[in-house]
C-alpha cells in the first residue's frame, strides 16, 4: 500500500507548488485528523493500532486532494474524522468498507458546507508561498471569509458561461479546481506507476476514462455547439483522480476482471450524466459512490466462468 | 502446508498474467502463478544410491485406495522385491519387500498423517548383495492391454508425482470411453524439486519403454511428454531418444504453478478442460507421471514390484542436497542423517513446499508417493510468522487461481462456516488445494488451508448422513 502513497506524493507536492500554503495546511490537517481517528477509535475498541498498514494514509491523502485548497482547516478536520468513522471504522475497518472513506469525507463537507467547496481559489497566486488565506484559518463554526482571488474551474466554466479550457492547461494543471485534481498528466504518470507495479485493477480506469471519452466524443460529434470535446471531458475536474486513484480502491471495488469493467462503465456513464445533464458541473464523487454501492452486487452477478464448466466443457 | 515460507517479498500482485501468456510461444494454461524456483542445487546432481537403513518400515496403505494385506509373517526372511503384502480389490496395489532381510514386526507405525496405520518392520541383513527377485516378465510385444494393466497393478504401482493413485486404475478406460492422447507428465512445476527432471535425463530408455506399455494399455493413439521450458536439457535428451516407430513426441509449456497438476497440464497441451468433478478420461486423455512411466518401462520386462524410488532430498537445512535412489520404507530420520541434515532443522516437508506436507514426526517411513524432502532451518521458519490483515478484495487470489474460482469469496464465507454455500455456490470441490492462493495473498490470509478444512468438514458430514 505503500506504493499508492508514493504515487499521491508528486501530486500533494505540485498541488503545494500551485496552491502555496493553503494547500500544504490543508493536506496536513487532513492526515493528522484521519491518522487520529483511526488511531483512537482502534485504541478505544482495543484494537492495535492500524496506521502501519498505510491504508489510512491513503484515505488521508485522497480526501486532502479533492478538497478546495483554500476550505477553512476546521471543516477539513471534520470532513477527516467523518470519513475515518463514518466511511470505515463502523463497517468493521480495513477491508469492510462499502465506500471510499476519502468519498464519504468529501460527501460529508459537500452536504454540511455546499458553498465553502464550491468555493474555489486561482492557481500560480504569486503570494501563495507567504500569505495564508483568510478562509483557510477561518475559526471553527464560522463562516470563511474570502481575501484572495476566486478562480472558476473549467468544469464550471463549460456549464455556467460555456467555456472550453485548452488541453494543455488541464494536462499541466494551469486551472482552478481541488488541490489535487488540477494536473491530469501526474495523476495519470502515478496511474501508470501503479500499473506497472501490479498494484492496480488497470480495467476499471480503463473502462471508466473509455466509457466517458466514447460518450462525449459521439455527443461532441452529434452537437459540437452544446457537448464538450472528449479530451475536455477527460482532463477536467476530478475525472481523473477519481478513475485513477478513487474507483480503484479495491475495498470497494468488484474482485473479477469482467466485473470491474462492468463497474468502470456504469461510474463512466453516471460521470457523464451528471456532468452534461445534471445540476452539478461536477459528478466524479456521486459517481464513484453510487458505484461502490452497486459493487457488491456486480460481485454476486458477474462471476467468472469456472474452469472445466459450461457448455463446452460440462459432464455428460 | 508453508506457501509463505517461498513467497517473496509481499507484495500485491494485481493484473492479470494472461495478457503475457499470450505473447509467450510455449503453451500453458491460464492463471497460476510464479513461485522461485530453488531447483539449482540439485537439477544438476545425478541419482545416486543410498543405504539401506537399519529398519525399514512398510506402511500396507500408501496409495488412495484399499490398506495391502499381508502374505507374510513375522520372522520370515524375505528377498528384495518379494511380495508383502497382497492388493485387496482393484483400487488397491501390493507392497514388495524394499530390501532382502527378516519380517520384524506387522503392526502399527507413525504415518504423514500422524495416525498409526498398519504397517510392517523390515530388518534388512547387513552387507547383503542386495539382489532384487526376478518375476514373471510381461512384454509389451505379446501381452494385451488387460496383462499390462495388471502387471502394473502387481507391480505395486502407483502415481510417483506424489497423488499416490494406483495408475492401473487410471489405464482401465470405463465402458463407453474412450482414450486418444496419453500425457506424460514431466512439468515438475514444484519448487526445490528435481526428481523427474534428473529421470528425463538419466532414464529416457525406460521412460521410452513405459510409454510403449501405456500406449498398449490405453489404446491411446498418440503420446506426448510434458515438460516445462525450465527443463531445456531433458527435453533435448528425450527428443534424441525418440524412436521413429513410436507416434511420441516432447512438448514443451511455459514454466508456470501449478502446471503439473493433471487437469493444467491437459489445458496446456490439449487445450481442453476437464469437467468440473469429471476425470481426464471425458476430455479422452490419460495423464501418467514421467517417473512413474519409467518405472513402469523398468519393472514389466522383468516381472518384478516396485521396492525404491527417486527422491530429491534438498531445502536450506540439507548440506548433501541431492537426488537418491531411496528405499521404500526408509525412515525420514535416517535420510536426514545420512543426507547430512543441519541440527537446527524445525521443519521438513515431504514432497513441495507447496503441495507437500509438513511431517509432525521424523520417525515416518518415506513411501511411494514421496518425490522429495525439503528441510528448512530457523531462520526461514521465522519469515513464515507474517501477520494476517483482513481481505481487502484486491482479486489477486481470482488472478492466480487455476480453476477460475473466487478464493477472497470462498474465504470469506469459510469464515462464516458457510460450507454448504462454498460447495454449491462457488464450486469449493473443484479446488486441488495448490496452494496458489494462500501464495500471492497480500494478507497473509492462509486460503488453502480454510479451504482444506471445509472440505473436510463436508466430507465427515457425507460421512455421517444416513445413506437413503
Amino acid at each position: 500500500m505503500r506504493n499508492v502513497v508514493y504515487a499521491l506524493l508528486p501530486i500533494a507536492a505540485y498541488a503545494v507548488y500551485t496552491f502555496g500554503l493553503s494547500a500544504l495546511l490543508l493536506l496536513i490537517t487532513a492526515l493528522i485528523a484521519c491518522l487520529l481517528t483511526e488511531h483512537l477509535l482502534n485504541h478505544w475498541i482495543g484494537k492495535e493500532s492500524p496506521l502501519g498498514d498505510w491504508s489510512i494514509t491513503i484515505t488521508a491523502l485522497l480526501y486532502g486532494l479533492t478538497l478546495p485548497p483554500h476550505l477553512p482547516l476546521w471543516m477539513v478536520f471534520v470532513g477527516g474524522v467523518i470519513a475515518v468513522a463514518l466511511g470505515k471504522f463502523i463497517f468493521g475497518g480495513l477491508g469492510y468498507n462499502v465506500f471510499n472513506p476519502a468519498l464519504v469525507g468529501r460527501a460529508f463537507i459537500q452536504a454540511a458546507f455546499p458553498v465553502a467547496i464550491t468555493t474555489w481559489m486561482a492557481p500560480f497566486l504569486p503570494d501563495r508561498f507567504s500569505h495564508i488565506p483568510s478562509s483557510t484559518l477561518t475559526l471553527p463554526f464560522l463562516k470563511p471569509v474570502y481575501d484572495i482571488t476566486s478562480g472558476a474551474t473549467p468544469l464550471s466554466l463549460m456549464k455556467f458561461e460555456h467555456r472550453a479550457t485548452d488541453t494543455y492547461s488541464l494536462l499541466m494543471g494551469m486551472t482552478s479546481g481541488s488541490t489535487g485534481e488540477t494536473s491530469a498528466l501526474l495523476i495519470a504518470l502515478g496511474g501508470l506507476y501503479l500499473i506497472s507495479r501490479k498494484m492496480m485493477n488497470w480495467r476499471i480506469p480503463l473502462a471508466l476514462l473509455g466509457t466517458v471519452y466514447l460518450i462525449s466524443t459521439v455527443l461532441h460529434w452529434s452537437n459540437p455547439d452544446i457537448y464538450p470535446t472528449g479530451l475536455f471531458m477527460l482532463f477536467s475536474g476530478g475525472l481523473m483522480l477519481g478513475a485513477v486513484f478513487m474507483a480503484t480502491d479495491m475495498v470497494a471495488s468488484p474482485i473479477t476482471p469482467l466485473g470491474a469493467t462492468v463497474y468502470g462503465i456504469i461510474i463512466g456513464i453516471m460521470i457523464y450524466v451528471i456532468r452534461v445533464w445534471g445540476g452539478l458541473p461536477e459528478g466524479v464523487m456521486y459517481a464513484i459512490l453510487f458505484g461502490n454501492a452497486v459493487s457488491p452486487h456486480i460481485d454476486n452477478l458477474i462471476r467468472p466462468r469456472v474452469y472445466g464448466t459450461g457448455k463446452q466443457w460440462s459432464k455428460s | 502446508m508453508a506457501e509463505s515460507r517461498i513467497r517473496p517479498d509481499v507484495t500485491q500482485t494485481i493484473g492479470n498474467d494472461m495478457l503475457f501468456d499470450l505473447l509467450k510461444k510455449n503453451p500453458t494454461f491460464r492463471h497460476g502463478i510464479h513461485p522461485p524456483q530453488f531447483k539449482e542445487d540439485t537439477r544438476d546432481k545425478p541419482i545416486r544410491h543410498f543405504p539401506f537403513a537399519p529398519v525399514m518400515i512398510v506402511p500396507l496403505a500408501q496409495h488412495i485406495g484399499k490398506p495391502s494385506v499381508p502374505v507374510v509373517s513375522e520372522g520370515q526372511e524375505v528377498t528384495r522385491g518379494q511380495l508383502l503384502a497382497r492388493a485387496d480389490g482393484f483400487v488397491s496395489v501390493p507392497m514388495h519387500a524394499p530390501a532382502s532381510g527378516v519380517i520384524k514386526k506387522i503392526g502399527r507405525v507413525p504415518s504423514i498423517s500422524g495416525k498409526m496405520v498398519p504397517g510392517i518392520f523390515l530388518e534388512p541383513f547387513p552387507g547383503s548383495s542386495q539382489e532384487v527377485l526376478e518375476g514373471k516378465p510381461v512384454k509389451v510385444e505379446s501381452a494385451t492391454p488387460e496383462e499390462i494393466i495388471a502387471a502394473i497393478q502387481n507391480a505395486g504401482i502407483v502415481g510417483l508425482g506424489g497423488a499416490a493413485f494406483p495408475t492401473h486404475v487410471k489405464l482401465k478406460i470405463p465402458e463407453g470411453k474412450h482414450a486418444d492422447t496419453l500425457i506424460i507428465n514431466g512439468a515438475e512445476c514444484e519448487p526445490y524439486l528435481t526428481t523427474d527432471h534428473r529421470v528425463m535425463l538419466e532414464q529416457a530408455p525406460d521412460i521410452i519403454m513405459g510409454v510403449r506399455y501405456l500406449l498398449k494399455a490405453t489404446g491411446a493413439a498418440r503420446a506426448v511428454i510434458g515438460i516445462e521450458s525450465n527443463k531445456p536439457d531433458a527435453a533435448e535428451n528425450l527428443r534424441k531418444h525418440l524412436p521413429p516407430d513410436l507416434p511420441l513426441s516432447v512438448q514443451v509449456a511455459e514454466v508456470k504453478y501449478p502446471q503439473g497438476a493433471e487437469k493444467m497440464l491437459i489445458t496446456a497441451i490439449l487445450g481442453r478442460e476437464v469437467p468440473s468433478g469429471g476425470l481426464p478420461i471425458d476430455v479422452h486423455a490419460v495423464v501418467v507421471n514421467v517417473a512413474t512411466t519409467a518405472e513402469i518401462g523398468r519393472l514389466l520386462p522383468h516381472g518384478r514390484g516396485i521396492q525404491e524410488r527417486v527422491i530429491t532430498i534438498t531445502g536450506p537445512g540439507i548440506r548433501k542436497k541431492g537426488n537418491y535412489w531411496i528405499p521404500i520404507g526408509t525412515p525420514l530420520r535416517y535420510i536426514l542423517e545420512q543426507a547430512g541434515a543441519e541440527e537446527d532443522i524445525n521443519r521438513v516437508f515431504m514432497g513441495g513446499p507447496m503441495m507437500g506436507t509438513a511431517v509432525s514426526s521424523l520417525d515416518i517411513p518415506v513411501t511411494k508417493g514421496t518425490s522429495g524432502i525439503v528441510a528448512f532451518r530457523d531462520e526461514e521458519a521465522r519469515k513464515k510468522d507474517q501477520k494476517i490483515y483482513p481481505c481487502i478484495h484486491c482479486g489477486a487470489c481470482v488472478d492466480a487461481c487455476p480453476l477460475f474460482l473466487n478464493p477472497s469469496r470462498l474465504g470469506i464465507l469459510a469464515k462464516f462456516k458457510e460450507y454448504h454455500t462454498m460447495a454449491s455456490d462457488y464450486n469449493l470441490m473443484d479446488c486441488f488445494e495448490c496452494g496458489s492462493c494462500t501464495y500471492v495473498c497480500p494478507s497473509h490470509i492462509p486460503l488453502v488451508q480454510y479451504f482444506r478444512m471445509s472440505k473436510l468438514v463436508l466430507r465427515n458430514e457425507k460421512a455421517k448422513a444416513p445413506h437413503v
